[in-house]
């Protein structure tokens, strides 16, 4: 830890050394660029389809797995290109997916709503909503039934909970003491429905306690904050006492998807949630307390900026799939 | 403008098909207070692809109704709903999504007629954008409409156009059935003529959209009109293809498709569902049971899509389903061969 740091720091932001809060900006970073820079490709015409970006929830992807082990699994959503990079994956080999190619991490067969990078534990994006969830529950049977030690985190969206796996996944988990966290992202909308519409209590994490697990409503903008919440309901499933539901509220400043044109929040909202940026607090809060200086933070934006840039002209130049493999990966052999 | 000219306008009034599919929503709902619209972003967003537009605006959040992440409740909702007096028309966002609606359509919307001894009926229409060509990949582009047909008790419609878009959805809001309508997204923006009354098209009868001597082509949904652009290209090469737009699946016009055969002498099935299992196998099966079989001269061909999920990767996706190259080609085998 950096020597000169100021002694009012509070103990979330205390418990993460100079290393980890590098690395955890650095992936912000990742994640913001990564996204940006795909935004710019789909305006270019290189990329097919549509996408979901999660510019301004970074902190929750970050924060949330901050705390896993190399082992651990994740599960995540069709706003998961955060997820992936939070974990460590390869922008080159996401933008190669992106992209359509042969060297992505589907081989161009999913696209930018099923990246998965199963070495690196992450089990999945997931195109349906809430998909997910249950799939969590059978990663967390197997992993007591191996008995390896290892988590498994689940993300899924505030619209997700209205579904009836989320309610049978944390059911399940909690009866058999499953080593599941399930992370709630609440973004305030699934695609336009406003979660005050859509559910009669005002939290997600509310829903914890039908479930008898411990529920955590956090701000989730905040890296620290998450980061030292995800540590304790990792803690609790590695040990055997069962899942637990964190609620990140959070915001994605980005349409739901490319075809959204915002008819359902107002401007001012989406400026209040850019003023809340994620990676701009977590810097000033490091400025404030002397622990990075304004040149070392922005050399960990450029490196990352770098990488990116690299990442894309590394994907365009990659082979497309052979149309003769069309039916290949259809079954195991 | 002299009032000739204004009706001529208006004869030839042209809309897009999620205009059509837009229309007849708004007209059955001025004309029946018990008819509602409900499903995910159904309101003030429009419809992920635009089809319910403005609809929230002239019709209230009452009976234009937003509904939360919930597909196999909204799906019980609907049949609740139209047991007891009202008439649901509910979208599913992406057909896909219908798998988690499985419950309540097969084993209830399907059934309860039946069950109760034809006491209730089940008048409702599910709305399904289908389809792949868009770039979304395995879980976003299925055209599961086969699997529907398959159940006895349920309707399952593919109109083509926006004349029968229009018409079809109409007449499955009349229908005292569960009637699923599959609305392929890459035909939402296809245009064409649409009559400004409220219409008609009767459920179970193919279209004869070109005739032809040579060849039956049968197509269904995007496909139909796929295989009236080949058969435009066949013509100059000498090829006479009839095209039959099936447009309704279950029930399904065997009698046209009979007939147009007993004529030409030689079927071509094509369709966008996997091939394995689909609309074709059960197009030419009734063909080889009836006696329309002694009139053919080649065996029944079909195109379907590929035994694989949807694929990303744009040039993958478009050899996952048949294109009209392949329905020129196919046609063109069937009707040389022998000759050479
Ligand atoms: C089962 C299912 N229903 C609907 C959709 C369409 N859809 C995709 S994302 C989305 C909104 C999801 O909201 P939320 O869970 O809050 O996640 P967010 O998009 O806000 O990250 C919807 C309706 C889907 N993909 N799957
Ligand atoms: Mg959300």
């Amino acid at each position: 830890m950096s020597a000169h740091q100021k002694p009012n720091q509070r103990p979330e932001l205390a418990a993460l050394d100079d290393a980890t809060v590098a690395r955890a900006l650095t992936r912000m970073h990742l994640i913001r660029k990564f996204e940006e820079a795909a935004e710019a490709s789909y305006m270019r015409g290189l990329i097919h389809g549509t996408m979901h970006l999660s510019i301004g929830q970074e902190a929750s992807a970050v924060g949330t797995t901050l705390p896993l082990e190399a082992h651990d699994y994740i599960l995540s959503t069709h706003r998961g290109h955060g997820h992936c990079i939070a974990r460590g994956a390869e922008p080159k080999l996401m933008f190669a997916e992106f992209f359509g190619k042969e060297t992505g991490y589907c081989k161009g067969r999913g696209g930018s709503m099923h990246i998965a990078d199963v070495e690196g534990g992450n089990l999945g994006a997931n195109g349906i909503v809430g998909g997910g969830l249950p799939i969590a529950v059978g990663v967390g049977m197997s992993i007591k039934a191996q008995k390896n030690g290892r988590v498994c985190m689940v993300f899924f969206g505030d619209g997700a909970s209205n579904e009836g796996a989320f309610h049978e996944a944390l059911n399940m988990a909690s009866i058999w003491k499953l080593p599941v966290v399930f992370v709630c992202e609440n973004n305030k909308y699934g695609m336009s429905m406003d979660i005050g519409r859509a559910m009669a209590v005002p939290n997600v994490a509310d829903r914890a306690s039908a479930y008898g697990m411990p529920g955590h409503c956090l701000d989730g903008n905040d890296l620290a904050g998450v980061a030292a919440v995800a540590k304790q309901a990792i803690a609790r499933a590695r040990s055997g006492e069962g899942p637990s539901l964190i609620e990140c509220k959070t915001y994605r400043w980005r349409g739901h998807s490319k075809s959204d044109r915002n008819l359902y929040r107002s401007k001012e909202e989406i400026e209040e949630w850019r003023n809340q940026d994620p990676i701009r607090r977590l810097e000033d809060e490091l400025k404030a307390h002397d622990r990075f200086d304004a040149a070392a933070l922005m050399k960990l934006e450029e490196d990352a900026q770098r990488e990116i840039d690299a990442a894309v002209e590394f994907a365009r130049t990659c082979p497309d799939p052979d149309p003769k493999d069309l039916t290949r990966d259809v079954y195991a052999l | 403008m002299p009032s000739d000219t204004l009706e001529a306008v208006s004869e030839i009034r042209e809309l897009s098909y999620a205009e059509a599919v837009r229309e007849a929503l708004g007209q059955a709902m001025e004309a029946d207070e018990r008819v509602f619209l409900f499903g995910e972003d159904v309101g003030v967003y429009g419809g992920a692809f635009g089809v319910s537009g403005d609809l929230v605006h002239r019709f209230g959040k009452e009976r234009v109704i937003d509904t939360p992440i919930s597909e196999l409740g909204i799906a019980g909702a609907a049949v609740g709903a139209a047991i007891t007096g009202m008439r649901p028309v509910l979208e599913i966002q992406f057909s896909d999504f219908v798998t988690l609606a499985m419950e309540q359509l097969v084993n209830q919307a399907a059934k309860i007629r039946f069950m109760f001894g034809g006491k209730a009926s089940v008048p409702m229409v599910v709305r399904l954008p289908g389809g792949s060509g868009t770039g979304a990949a395995a879980q976003h582009s299925q055209s599961l409409e086969a699997w529907f047909a398959h159940v006895p008790g349920l309707k399952v419609l593919q109109p083509s156009t926006p004349h029968d878009a229009k018409g079809m959805l109409l007449a499955a809001i009349d229908d005292p059935n569960p009637v699923l309508i599959f609305e392929h997204k890459l035909l939402y923006k296809t245009k064409g003529h649409v009559p400004a009354e409220a219409y008609r098209v009767p459920i179970g009868q193919a279209a004869i959209r070109r005739e032809g001597s040579d060849i039956t082509i049968v197509g269904s949904s995007i496909m139909a009109r796929k295989a009236e652009a080949a058969a435009e290209r066949l013509a100059t090469d000498g090829i006479s293809a009839e095209v039959i737009d099936l447009r309704s699946i279950r029930p399904i016009d065997f009698t046209t498709i009979a007939e147009s055969v007993r004529k030409t002498h030689r079927l071509l099935v094509v369709y966008e569902g996997v091939k394995t299992m689909g609309i074709g196998a059960e197009i030419s099966a009734m063909i080889a049971e009836s006696e329309v079989f002694d009139f053919l001269d080649a065996p029944i061909v079909r195109l379907g899509g590929a035994d694989a999920p949807i694929p990303y990767n744009p040039v993958l996706e478009k050899a996952a389903v048949p294109q009209e190259d392949d329905i020129v080609a196919a046609a063109t085998n069937l009707v040389r061969r022998g000759e050479a």
